[in-house]
């Protein structure tokens, strides 16, 4: 078997042949290494890489194997977005301010994928503090779409989207704040799941927006996600706001198929200004096939859909003005400490730690959250958001599941949207709805537009994990659309995918 | 403005440290105040990315009970909000605090005929400390940050502006720790810096309705700091605006070297705090079955228990007895085992209040008892009850093991008076010159040669044999 076949491997085929012992978690750790190593000069998912824990946790996942009592993913390389610690690892959020920052502890989900056997390669790229829907936004430098290098690859985990889509990691975990998972899961061509609130631990996660915030896996298939999000959810005492509910429940039923199940298409969303045709015909598509499996197309509406961006637009950066008040260059990360006073110390350390979006959003957030501005914004945008909410319940009351595109647009090329705020802040109009009323969503690749990857996303109810892995898993069978790997030629933009 | 009758207006805010084992959002321990600096410090309290705060339940119960205590209304809903400030003692960057949906509301605290109304009390965390190399802080040439109080959980206890002198807002915070020690909320020791009072003070003319714009003082640290700072600020403000000046509304301090107020922060214009509901905490839906349960488990209240003395006792002993807890109970357990009230209540205040050893009713009842039927001297009883606290032994066993009696035999005590007046002639001959008090000293030298005679059949012994 060659090191590509290796890399092209779903956590299914992978177990199957480690457990056999036709290959040992140092075998798959290697050939993803070696792919990294050939590849990853022109996609650029990578940060950092982490040899001395993967070799660690590739000894330890074989011996494991040999005892015959190796955990679910024992061997399976996993890449971990920047915004997530792990112990000892440089964490820096994509960041200038946290340049050396390296956790004493470990995010709850990443430890709970390491107790299940996962191997860590490296840290994924991402926007600054998860700000940002195409990774250019990182203060290293911008990730690629594998798919044309010329493009991105969506964000803010856009590394974390592009190693999975680039066989440079076999899953992987990003943060989804308003649509940091699916969106570029969409622009990537591979899974993406953002679970509902609650259902991961935040702990250790470098807070963007707290109450908006979730973590979740890219994945190569439905199967995978849903495992590997299995095994990371689930109460963890340190983080109030994580549910007491069964982890494994996100896994109840989910192969059943959708025959009888209502799927609701909201206009809203299906009509939403700046959809491209192809993504709009590929989601016809993807429509037409459910209903050929048997599930019932209804209509459903979400009202609210409008305000939706602004008020994400008060309630994000009002939590990040608040989130971001930690970094001021005295206990740790970035400091200027030649300055004469700590309040230079605190502006000089924030004006050359913090990038231009990200000090847009903290200006954003403070004037929001301000003495006589508290109510015509941050309060009305509370209220836009229970409006949202109850959007959503009068939409599941007539339907299981939301389907719609992930992302209104195809992998655009770097550089286009950059220069301005509100085109980018649009990237994420059909997944921040979901953020604002905190429920669970997928998204699945379904086909391309002009050659490059579209999303179907699935919306689920609160707790209802299993409803969109249930949608998405009967479509990635009904389709045989698989999240192919893609292998993106040195000289060219466009990849051979 | 001179000859005006002022009126003094006075509210608290008082700070609290409710006894817990743990921080307020984590699971470090309190550390005491000579602890090295950074030593009961983790992720959380430090405020390292992505580490999250979650209550501490035994806090919140604290808060719940001492809101009980002071009739608050509990609401259904409460939650954790933040306040925005930037400072190098607060790690985060903000305070998790509670700002429009506080644990309680509109209780109140009886101080005698006064009435003081509760705004609310609700909880929040503490700071850190600096620490600044040099004299003055605008003179550090170096400040380091002690994050061991970061975290530390604080009951804030408003009240309305209800006091209107230094001796009742002195009176107010006696009786909010004698309240908080009772019920098991709080050690409220002042200066470990567990019960921190801050009184906001303002003047105006008497009968008015208004109130004049105040000063908030801080860096108190005793009762007797209190009243006299409170005092000092009012005198300052009378001679303010006496002088047709006008009161700034700012913070100041108290400095107890110099026993004077001095400014320390303006709210002219005010820090805006940016306060708006933590997203890392659920708001809490306090179930009523437990409040219930909190309340009827409460004990009888300092107040209550107060009145019910002074039924039994003389005003003084009742509130002296009554302000303690732990003397209380002892006093009623000793009352309940047939020791007489008042004896038992002399005892209790003049022998077992300075020393803070406590024995059981039964031993104290055993003991007065011996002492009042004579059996034993005062001194012997002392000596008695410190070995029965110290012991938990019974007095009866104690006095038999040591061989105390008492004399009181005339005779007995008549040779004794005797050898007295031969050893001491000058003090023989003051006395009958007529300075009285020489019979002191003769009663001292009798009771050094025989601590087991009743000390007032010899002095009208010695009294006998001088006349």
């Amino acid at each position: 078997m060659t090191s590509g076949d290796l890399t092209e491997l779903t956590i299914k085929e992978a177990t199957h042949l480690l457990r056999l012992g036709s290959i040992s978690a140092s075998d798959l750790v290697t050939a993803h290494v070696e792919r990294i190593e050939q590849l990853d000069a022109r996609v650029k998912a990578y940060l950092r890489m982490t040899q001395e824990v993967w070799e660690r946790q590739a000894e330890e996942a074989d011996r494991k194997l040999r005892d015959g009592d190796a955990p679910p993913l024992a061997g399976i390389p996993i890449a971990i977005k920047d915004v997530l610690c792990v112990k000892g690892v440089e964490t820096t959020a994509g960041s200038q301010i946290l340049r050396g920052f390296k956790p004493p502890y470990t995010a709850t989900a990443v430890q709970r994928l390491f107790d299940a056997g996962a191997v860590m390669l490296g840290v994924t790229n991402c926007d600054e503090f998860a700000m940002g829907s195409s990774t250019e936004n990182s203060s290293y430098f911008p990730t690629r779409n594998p798919h044309d290098l010329l493009r991105v690859p969506g964000g803010s985990s856009g590394g974390s989207a592009a190693a999975v889509a680039a066989g440079e990691a076999m899953i992987s975990l990003g943060t989804d704040t308003g649509g940091s998972i699916r969106q570029p899961a969409a622009l990537c061509g591979v899974v993406g799941m953002k679970p509902t609130y609650g259902r991961v631990s935040r702990y250790g996660l470098i807070a963007f927006a707290s109450s908006l915030d979730q973590i979740g896996p890219f994945a190569r298939s439905v199967d995978d996600a849903a495992l590997v999000l299995s095994l990371m959810s689930g109460l963890d005492p340190l983080d109030a706001t994580s549910s007491q509910r069964p982890g494994m429940e996100v896994l109840n039923n989910y192969g059943a198929g959708v025959k009888g199940m209502r799927l609701g298409v909201p206009r809203e969303y299906y009509d939403v200004e700046g959809i491209e045709p192809g993504v709009k015909a590929a989601i016809d598509a993807a429509l037409l096939i459910l209903r050929r499996e048997g599930a019932e197309i209804v209509d459903v509406s979400l009202p609210h859909t409008d305000y939706g961006l602004a008020a994400y637009y008060i309630i994000a950066p009002a939590e990040c003005s608040s989130n971001l008040a930690r970094f001021d260059g005295v206990k740790y990360g970035l400091s200027e400490e030649d300055s004469p006073n700590v309040t230079e110390l605190y502006t000089q350390t924030r004006r050359k730690g913090f990038g231009t979006e990200v000090r847009r959003r903290v200006m954003l957030g403070t004037y929001a959250l301000s003495s006589g501005y508290y109510d015509a914004y941050y309060l009305k945008a509370q209220k836009v958001r229970t409006l949202i909410k109850r959007d959503f319940d009068a939409a599941f009351e007539k339907c299981d599941a939301i389907v719609s595109a992930t992302s209104p647009t195809v992998a655009f090329p770097i550089g286009t949207k950059t220069q301005d705020p509100l085109s980018m802040y649009l990237c994420d109009v059909l997944t921040l709805g979901g953020n604002l009323a905190g429920l669970p969503g997928i998204s699945v690749p379904c086909g391309t537009s002009d050659g490059l990857p579209v999303g179907l996303q699935v919306l689920g109810p609160q707790w209802g994990e299993n409803v969109c892995l249930r949608v998405a898993r009967a479509y990635e069978e009904a389709s045989e659309i698989r999240a192919e790997v893609a292998t993106p030629s040195p000289l060219q933009g466009r990849g051979s995918g | 403005m001179r000859g005006v009758d002022w009126e003094v207006v006075i509210g608290m805010e008082v700070h609290v440290q409710p006894r817990t084992r743990s921080k307020m959002f984590c699971g470090c321990a309190i550390a005491e105040l000579n602890a090295p600096p950074n030593t009961h410090v983790c992720e959380v309290c430090l405020g390292l990315p992505g580490v999250l705060p979650v209550p501490n339940q035994a806090a919140v119960e604290a808060c719940l009970k001492t809101a009980l205590a002071l009739n608050c209304e509990i609401p259904r809903h409460t939650k954790f909000d933040r306040k925005n400030y930037m400072y190098p003692d607060l790690p985060k960057g903000y305070q998790i605090s509670q700002y429009d949906l506080p644990m309680s509301i509109n209780g109140r605290l009886e101080l005698g005929e006064r009435r003081v109304r509760i705004r609310r009390v609700h909880l929040e965390e503490d700071t850190g400390k600096l620490v600044h190399a040099g004299d003055k802080l605008h003179r550090a040439w170096e400040s380091y940050v002690d994050l061991n109080r970061a975290g530390v959980p604080l009951m804030e206890i408003v009240s309305e502006p209800d006091l209107r002198s230094a001796d009742e807002a002195r009176d107010y915070a006696v009786e909010l720790q004698t309240l908080l020690r009772t019920i098991g909320a709080s050690t409220a020791d002042m200066e470990r810096g567990q019960l921190r009072a801050e009184p906001n003070i303002s003047i105006r003319r008497a009968g008015s309705d208004e109130l004049g714009v105040k000063t908030e003082l801080k860096n108190i640290n005793s009762f007797r700091a209190l009243h006299r700072a409170i005092n000092f600020e009012v005198e300052r403000q009378k001679e303010v605006l006496e002088s047709g000046g006008a009161v700034v509304q700012e913070t100041r301090g108290w400095s107890e070297a110099e026993q004077r107020t001095f400014s320390q922060r303006s709210k002219e214009f005010a820090e805006d705090y940016r306060y708006f509901p933590e997203p890392d905490i659920p708001p809490l839906e306090l179930d009523r079955a437990w409040i219930e349960e909190l309340r009827a488990a409460l004990p009888e209240l300092p107040s209550l228990r107060r009145s019910r003395l002074a039924g039994q006792l003389p005003v003084g002993l009742a509130n002296a007895i009554g302000a303690d807890r732990e003397l209380a109970d002892l006093y009623e357990s000793a009352v309940a085992k047939g020791a007489p009230a008042l004896a038992t209540a002399n005892w209790i205040v003049n022998e077992v209040a300075p020393t803070g050893k406590l024995t059981s009713g039964a031993n104290l009842a055993e003991l007065i008892r011996l002492v009042d039927g004579g059996a034993i001297t005062r001194d012997q009883a002392r000596e008695a009850y410190l070995e029965s606290a110290d012991t938990g032994r019974t007095p009866a066993e104690i006095v038999t093991e040591h061989g105390y009696t008492q004399v009181s035999d005339e005779s007995e005590l008549r040779v004794l008076a005797e050898a007295v007046i031969d050893a001491n002639p000058k003090a023989t001959a003051d006395f009958r010159a007529g300075k009285k008090q020489a019979l002191q000293a003769l009663m001292a030298d009798l009771r050094k040669r025989a601590p087991h005679a009743n000390p007032k059949a010899a002095n009208e012994v010695l009294a006998k044999l001088l006349g």
